[in-house]
C-alpha cells in the first residue's frame, strides 16, 4: 500500500489546479451532451484554413477565430476575431498564430498563441453566465447562473451578488431536474428552452462530478434567435489530487502554457511559484513558507519564489531545488527557513552544503535552523567553509538576507 | 484537562503497518499517548510492533476499547477510511493524509455532518496535548505544558508558534492542527470553541491562511463568546490572488480569503494580530503579563 504512495507521490506535485485550453473543455462537455458550437482546434494556418472552409461549405454563416491560451480575457486582448469569408478567416488566423497574446492575466511579456480553435458563429439573442463550484463553507458543490453573460463574475459578485442565482447541491442526491429548473427559469429562459436547459445544466454537472473537476465555467452561456443554447466559451480546471484517477485529463496538461521553472519543479515533488523578488526562499512547510515570504517583504525585500520542499526532503531534492532557485536571474540571496520537525536539521544542513559545493552556489546564503539536531546542523554549515550566515531567529534571518540581497545588487 | 486527547486517549492507526504509520506510532507511544493497535485489511491477526493488528476498524474498537483513529492511509482510499472510522463509532479521528480528492472530501462531509465523531484534518499534523498525549506527527519535545491553546491551519508554522513560546518559558494546553485543505472536518471555530471552554486554557493563539472565510467566521466567534486574550496571525500577507500556496485551500477568489480582509475582521474582534511571523511568541506573552 505504501509503495503506491511513493510510486505516484511526484505526480501529485502539479503546481496548482491543473487548467486545460477551451477546445479541451468543449471537447469533454460535448461528450457528456452539452451543446457546443461546431468547430476543430487547428495548430497551423493550414489546418486552420481547412477547418474555416469545411465549416463554409457546411453553412455557416461565418466563423470566429480563437487563441488558445490559458489565460482569460483573449477577446480584449485582440486574441478572438469573427470572420464572414474565408480570406478573411485565412488573415485572423495569421495575424493570431504565433502572436504573443497579452491579457490581465498574462502579464505584460505575453503567452505566445500555439493553437486556435476555429469555429461556426451563433446568432446570438442572450449571454448568460453557467458555473460550479466548491462552496467551502458548506461544503457542497454550487451551481451558479447569472444574467450578466460575458462579464468578469468576481466583478458580478462584488458589485450585484444578487445578480447571481445560486443551488447548493446535496452529495448524496446529486444535481436535481427541479434544480435545473429553478436556475432557467431565474435566468428568464423561454418556456420552449427549459427542457433543453435543463439537459444542458445536468450534463454540465454529470461532466464536472465525473472528471473530478474543481471549476467549470461556461461564460457566456448562449441563447440564439432560433431558441437553441450554446456554450460559447467553456472553462474548466481540475483538482489536481484526483488526477491518479483520470488518466486521459491528465495527459491534456499543457506545459507550455505554465512557467518553465514550475514545470520543471514539479518533477521533484517541489511545491514552487515564481514571483517576481530577490531573495529566493527555501522552506519546509507551506504556512512557514507563505510566512517566510512575509517576514521577507516585513524586513523590506521582496520574495523571488514560493517553495515548500516538504517534510522529507532529500538531498538530491535540496540540490534541485537550489538549481530552480538559481536559474532565476533576479535571485540576488537565498533564504533557507526550515524548522526540522521529522526533518532532521543536521542532515538538511548537509545537503545543502553538498548542494552549495556541487553547483558552486555564489550568491549568499542565510539560513534559519530550529528543531532536531540544530546545534549538529551549525556545527556542519560553519566547519564547511561557505560562506553561509545564520540568523539566530526568524526575524534576524529575514534582516540578514534583505541586508544581502541589497549588497548583491549594488 | 486540555482537549481532545489526553492520558485517557486509546488510539488505533490506520495504516499502522506502512512506513509513514509505523513511524508516527512508535512516536506518539514514545510521547505517552496510549496506542492500543492499528488497522490494515488483510493483515488482521498479526501483531506490528508489539500492537495487535485487525482487518477492520469495529473489529479493532471490539478487542481494544479504542476511543481514536489515527489515518495514515494513502490519499485514495483515506476518504474510504474516515468513513469506516466513523461507522465504527469512534469519537475522536485524524487524519494526517494530504492529497485526498476534493469531491472525496464532499461526501465524507456530508456524512460526517450529522455524527458523533468529530474529524481532524485531512491533510494536518494532528493534536497535541503537551505532557499528556498526542496523536500525530508534531516534535513532541519542542513543546511544554501549560494552559495556551493553539489553532492552527499549517504544520511548520504551528511548531513554530509552540517554539516561540516554548522559549519564552509559556506552555501550552492544546495544539490542534485543523489542515490546510478546502474542506476540513474540525474549523478555526470549532478549536476555538473547545479552547474556550476549557477551563485550563487562559490564552489562545490562532494561525490563519489566505483562502476561504473560515478566519472571519472565527473573529466574529471570538467577538461574541471569546473572553480569553487572542493573538492571530495569517501567513500569505504577500501571495499574488488567484495562486496556490502548497495548500489547496489557500485560493483567493472573488475578493474573498485576502490576508488583509482576514486581519481587519481579527482586529476588530479585540484578536491581537501580529503582522511578522516571528512576533507571535512575544506579543502573547505581552498579551498575558509574562513579557
Amino acid at each position: 500500500m505504501f509503495g503506491l504512495w511513493i510510486l505516484t507521490s511526484a505526480d501529485w506535485a502539479v503546481p496548482t489546479n491543473m487548467k486545460i485550453h477551451e477546445y479541451q473543455a468543449k471537447e469533454i462537455l460535448a461528450k457528456y451532451g452539452v451543446a457546443v458550437p461546431r468547430g476543430e482546434v487547428a495548430n497551423t494556418p493550414e489546418e486552420a484554413a481547412a477547418v474555416a472552409r469545411k465549416l463554409f461549405t457546411e453553412g455557416a454563416s461565418g466563423v470566429v477565430v480563437k487563441a488558445q491560451i490559458h489565460a482569460g480575457g483573449r477577446g480584449k486582448g485582440g486574441g478572438v476575431k469573427v470572420a464572414r469569408t474565408r480570406e478573411d478567416a485565412e488573415l485572423h488566423v495569421k495575424n493570431i498564430l504565433g502572436m504573443q497574446l497579452v491579457t490581465h492575466q498574462t502579464g505584460p511579456q505575453g503567452q505566445k498563441v500555439q493553437r486556435l480553435l476555429i469555429e461556426e458563429t451563433a446568432a446570438i439573442d442572450r449571454e448568460l453566465y453557467l458555473g460550479i463550484v466548491l462552496d467551502r463553507a458548506t461544503g457542497k458543490l454550487v451551481f451558479m447562473a447569472s444574467q450578466a453573460g460575458g462579464m468578469e463574475i468576481e466583478e458580478v459578485a462584488a458589485k450585484t451578488p444578487e445578480a447571481i442565482y445560486k443551488e447548493t447541491i446535496d452529495p448524496a442526491v446529486g444535481f436535481g431536474a427541479w434544480q435545473a429548473r429553478k436556475l432557467a427559469f431565474a435566468l428568464g429562459l423561454k418556456a420552449t428552452q427549459i427542457n433543453q436547459a435543463v439537459t444542458f445544466l445536468q450534463a454540465l454537472y454529470k461532466a464536472f462530478v465525473e472528471t473530478d473537476a474543481s471549476l467549470v465555467e461556461i461564460n457566456p452561456f448562449i441563447t440564439t434567435k432560433d431558441d437553441k443554447l450554446f456554450a460559447l466559451d467553456a472553462k474548466m480546471n481540475f483538482d489536481d489530487n484526483a488526477l491518479f484517477r483520470h488518466p486521459e485529463i491528465k495527459a491534456l496538461r499543457d506545459v507550455a502554457e505554465e512557467d518553465p521553472l514550475e514545470v520543471e519543479a514539479s518533477k521533484y515533488a517541489l511545491n514552487y511559484i515564481k514571483l517576481d523578488g530577490s531573495i529566493a526562499c527555501m522552506v519546509n512547510g507551506a504556512g512557514l513558507a507563505m510566512a517566510t515570504m512575509d517576514i521577507i517583504q516585513y524586513a523590506g525585500g521582496s520574495p523571488a519564489n514560493f517553495l515548500d520542499v516538504g517534510g522529507g526532503a532529500t538531498q538530491e531534492q535540496i540540490e534541485h531545488a537550489f538549481e530552480i532557485l538559481l536559474s532565476d536571474s533576479h535571485v540576488k540571496a537565498i533564504f533557507i527557513n526550515i524548522f526540522g520537525g521529522i526533518l532532521r536539521v543536521d542532515r538538511l544542513a548537509t545537503g545543502v552544503v553538498a548542494a552549495a559545493r556541487n553547483l558552486n552556489v555564489k550568491v549568499p546564503i542565510v539560513l534559519r535552523l530550529e528543531g532536531t539536531n540544530v546545534e549538529e546542523g551549525r556545527q556542519i554549515l560553519k566547519e564547511s567553509g561557505l560562506n553561509f550566515q545564520v540568523g539566530a531567529t526568524m526575524k534576524e534571518a529575514a534582516e540578514l538576507v534583505v541586508a544581502a540581497a541589497a549588497g548583491a545588487g549594488a | 484537562m486540555a482537549v481532545l486527547v489526553d492520558k485517557n486517549t486509546r488510539l488505533i492507526v490506520q495504516g499502522l503497518t506502512g512506513k509513514e504509520g509505523t513511524f508516527h506510532a512508535k512516536g506518539c507511544a514514545e510521547y505517552g499517548t496510549n496506542v492500543v493497535g492499528g488497522v490494515t485489511p488483510g493483515k488482521g491477526g498479526s501483531t506490528h510492533e508489539g500492537w495487535p493488528v485487525f482487518n477492520t476498524v469495529t473489529e479493532a474498537v471490539e478487542k481494544t476499547g479504542a476511543n481514536a483513529t489515527m489515518i495514515f492511509v494513502p490519499p485514495p482510499f483515506a476518504a474510504d477510511a474516515i468513513l469506516e472510522a466513523e461507522d465504527a463509532g469512534i469519537p475522536l479521528i485524524v487524519c494526517i493524509t494530504e492529497g485526498i480528492p476534493t469531491l472525496d472530501m464532499v461526501k465524507v462531509w456530508a456524512k460526517l455532518k450529522t455524527s458523533t465523531s468529530r474529524l481532524i484534518g485531512p491533510n494536518c499534523p494532528g493534536v497535541i496535548s503537551p505532557g499528556k498525549a498526542k496523536i500525530g506527527i508534531m516534535p513532541g519535545r519542542i513543546h511544554k505544558e501549560g494552559s495556551v491553546g493553539i489553532v492552527s491551519r499549517s504544520g511548520t508554522l504551528t511548531y513554530e508558534a509552540v517554539h516561540q513560546l516554548t522559549q519564552r518559558g509559556i506552555g501550552q494546553s492544546t495544539a490542534i492542527g485543523i489542515g490546510g485543505d478546502p474542506i476540513i472536518g474540525t474549523t478555526h471555530i470549532d478549536a476555538l470553541r473547545l479552547l474556550n471552554d476549557d477551563p485550563e486554557t487562559d490564552a489562545i493563539i490562532m494561525i490563519g491562511e489566505i483562502g476561504g472565510t473560515n478566519e472571519e467566521k472565527a473573529a466574529a466567534f471570538v467577538k461574541e463568546h471569546v473572553k480569553k486574550p487572542v493573538v492571530g496571525f495569517i501567513a500569505g500577507q504577500t501571495a499574488p490572488p488567484g495562486r496556490r500556496m502548497g495548500h489547496a485551500g489557500a485560493i483567493i477568489s472573488g475578493g474573498e480569503g485576502t490576508a488583509s480582509g482576514k486581519m481587519t475582521a481579527m482586529r476588530e474582534a479585540g484578536i491581537h494580530v501580529v503582522v511578522s511571523p516571528a512576533e507571535i511568541g512575544e506579543t502573547l506573552a505581552r498579551v498575558i503579563g509574562k513579557a
